[in-house]
């Protein structure tokens, strides 16, 4: 039997806004009394003093589960580490808490400029909840966590920032908890500390420790999380295995950035993209890719005037803007009408996440249209690789291995 | 490990009074040291003169009191070098009024700690409080030095008294602490009015004249500032002048009264100071 490392209980956090009295002045609470009779608007007339940042959320984390909560910004995610940090409390509900807590909201709390790397490491690990015997028995591997070496003794306002970021991680990466809430915080510094800093959180989750992570970033999202917990206004909108509610909080995404932004003025160049598709699998979501099957993809173009020498081109970028592809075909000649253009691939595989194309047209070199397709591509197979090596590398490719005795 | 082995933590609305946790405050003692030992190390980081300020400042504010209440005005001091008179007025004055200007800084100061991180946050005004004894160390060695030039023989009554009156201002000072920085949380008007205040309390104090100059049927609204018996006691115990101006069972009353009320306002603010700040 599983052990219960957190339990929430219908937690609910309502935060007033605005002025701190409820009507900042006579005139205007006249004004309001009145617009609640005759419009009868009450529930308005209360959404503009009161917000439920969070509302009836209900969960029960495991022992040595590493889970990952997403959403937007505003979602929640804070508010909820914020409250089982006892940062604040609650206005309704409750949370069960098996263990000793360490938060990790901010990078390099209790930091203070003028101090130097020794003293700011004593000062911020005591505020983070470590004790003095602890930290002096630490302290030698924080700093070599560090890689600030000669610095150790330099007023923290002469640190480069890299150097700032890594000595606030390695910190927090020596808080002896057995739950650890880490907020928004691993998107900063270089790519290689970033790796070192979500390999020390793999080995917290290992050596039996309870981890509520916050991430923007689906790949350590995926990298870290089993289990994963969709956050939406404060509402718990999914819950479950980190593929599935991923996948559905990615495609949510697209829709969303699909009805904002349709694509207008069709007739103001001479040729325009205005719809793209995969046209191989007859979906609900013509943008989601879910098979390692041949595709079939296809983009729509108005042409308005007769192109002689047109170029097209078309690239395929990450999330985080990598080209990850891209390809250019020449001398295109194009009639006034509607075109479409069908690209066949025998496979694209690609690790689940969002990807955008772009496709260009150009009449010799001049640039006639250029679209970051809506809604972008999302690809929603599932990972192949191990789960613990989906850091590295952008594709997903099926592979069989095996292992042969030769001698 | 069974989870009964655990520590277990429960998060609920608090509503109502909240109970004041000693044991926890207790558990974060050692917070409470790095806070201090912070402060004493921030203090006078990137200033020329560095720890010598703890040292000019009562010094400075001394040679001008002689200078115009001593010498121009002439107001009486017990017959004692007025420098002496009021320069041990001055030592529990200014343990006073820094700790109560450290604790309402540090709320200020730290409202990315209240935001980002828990731990009690009666530690903070407690270190606003505590840590201005190291200045009120060091001037003190500077008033033993001004009794060894004015040639004045201090009382044994010193060993014990003084531990006890500076006991007694911490006190006076947690309590004003916990009230002024629980207030400026939510009331930031208190940055412009606590200057204010600070300059009241000092002329209703008898830091720069003594309590004989006043009629003796302001007697007990006198002593509802507790700084007044405080500062008698230090005359006291430092110089041996003998105070009849002085009521301990008010001073009790008032400070206890400051204190716990205090303690409790601080208590009920301290929940949501993470939402206000």
């Amino acid at each position: 039997m599983s052990e219960i490392a957190i339990k929430i209980n219908n937690l609910g956090k309502l935060y007033y806004i605005g002025e701190f009295q409820p009507y900042k002045t006579l005139q205007e609470s006249v004004i309001r009394f009145f617009n609640s009779i005759f419009k009868k608007s009450k529930d308005k007339f209360f959404k503009k003093d009161y917000i439920w940042a969070l509302k009836d959320v209900s969960f029960e984390i495991e022992k040595a589960e590493v889970v990952g909560i997403i959403g937007r910004n505003g979602a929640g995610k804070s508010t909820l580490l914020k409250i089982l940090s006892r940062i604040t409390p609650p206005t309704e509900g409750y949370a069960e808490i098996y263990g000793k807590t360490a938060s990790l909201l901010e990078i390099g709390t209790g930091f203070h400029s003028e101090l130097t790397g020794r003293e700011n490491i004593f000062f911020s690990a005591a505020v983070m909840g470590m004790k003095k015997k602890e930290i002096m028995h630490k302290f030698n591997q924080i700093v070599e966590f560090a890689e600030i070496g000669d610095f150790l003794d330099t007023p923290l306002k002469h640190y480069s920032s890299g150097m700032g970021t890594r000595l606030a991680f390695a910190i927090a990466a020596h808080l002896d908890s057995d739950i650890l809430f880490v907020d928004e915080v691993l998107s900063v510094g270089d790519a290689s500390f970033q790796k070192k800093c979500l390999g020390k959180i793999d080995d917290m989750a290992r050596a039996g420790r309870t981890v509520l992570f916050v991430s923007h970033q689906m790949n350590q999202i995926r990298r870290l999380c089993q289990r994963c917990i969709w956050l939406e206004k404060g509402k718990i909108m999914a819950i479950g295995k980190t593929e599935e509610v991923a996948s559905k909080y990615e495609a949510s995404f697209s829709k969303l950035s699909s009805e904002l932004e349709p694509r207008e003025d069709l007739d103001y160049s001479p040729a325009r993209f205005f719809k793209w598709e995969i046209t191989s699998s007859k979906k609900e979501k013509p943008n989601v890719i879910d098979t390692f099957e041949p595709l079939e993809i296809t983009f729509f173009l108005k042409v308005n005037r007769p192109l002689s020498y047109a170029r097209h081109g078309i690239a395929l970028y990450n999330s985080e803007g990598n080209l990850l592809w891209g390809t250019t075909t020449d001398r295109i000649k194009l009639d006034r009408g509607i075109h479409r253009l069908v690209y066949r691939l025998s496979t694209l595989p690609l690790k689940p996440g969002i990807y955008y194309w772009l496709v260009t047209l150009f009449e010799e070199h001049n640039l006639i249209d250029s679209w970051y397709c809506y809604p972008e591509l999302l690809v929603a197979t599932e990972p192949l690789a191990c789960r613990w090596d989906e850091w590295a590398g952008f594709l997903n490719i099926p592979y069989e291995f095996k292992i042969h005795k030769i001698s | 490990m069974k989870n009964f082995l655990l520590q277990k933590t429960i998060i609920k609305p608090l509503s109502g009074w909240v109970p004041i946790n000693l044991k926890e405050i207790w558990d974060y003692r050692e917070l409470l040291y790095f806070f201090i030992w912070r402060e004493i190390k921030l203090r006078y980081k990137q200033t020329a003169l560095g720890i010598l300020w703890v040292i000019i400042q009562p010094f400075f504010l001394m040679v001008v009191f002689s200078l115009f209440f001593g010498r121009l005005t002439k107001l009486s001091s017990e017959g004692l070098p007025y420098p002496l008179f009021t320069y041990s007025a001055l030592l529990p004055w200014m343990l006073f009024v820094e700790g109560v200007s450290r604790s309402v800084n540090f709320m200020l100061q730290e409202t990315n700690l209240i935001k980002k991180v828990y731990f009690p946050r009666i530690i903070m005004p407690l270190a606003g409080v505590l840590s201005p004894l190291i200045d009120f160390l060091i001037s003190f060695v500077i008033f033993l030095g001004l009794m060894f030039y004015f040639k004045f023989t201090p009382s044994f009554k010193i060993i014990i008294w003084l531990p006890l009156l500076v006991f007694f201002t911490l006190l006076t000072a947690l309590a004003s602490g916990l009230w002024f920085s629980a207030i400026n949380v939510q009331y930031r008007d208190m940055r412009y009015v606590m200057p204010f205040i600070i300059q009241l309390w000092f002329f209703a104090s008898p830091v720069v004249y003594s309590t004989n100059l006043l009629p003796s049927s302001w007697k007990i609204i006198y002593n509802l500032n507790p700084m007044v018996g405080i500062i008698e006691g230090f005359r006291w115990v430092l110089l041996g002048i003998e105070s009849n101006y002085f009521c301990w069972d008010i001073w009790i009353a008032v400070v206890g009264i400051i204190l716990i009320s205090g303690l409790l306002f601080f208590r009920q603010m301290e929940k949501n100071f993470a939402d206000i700040v």
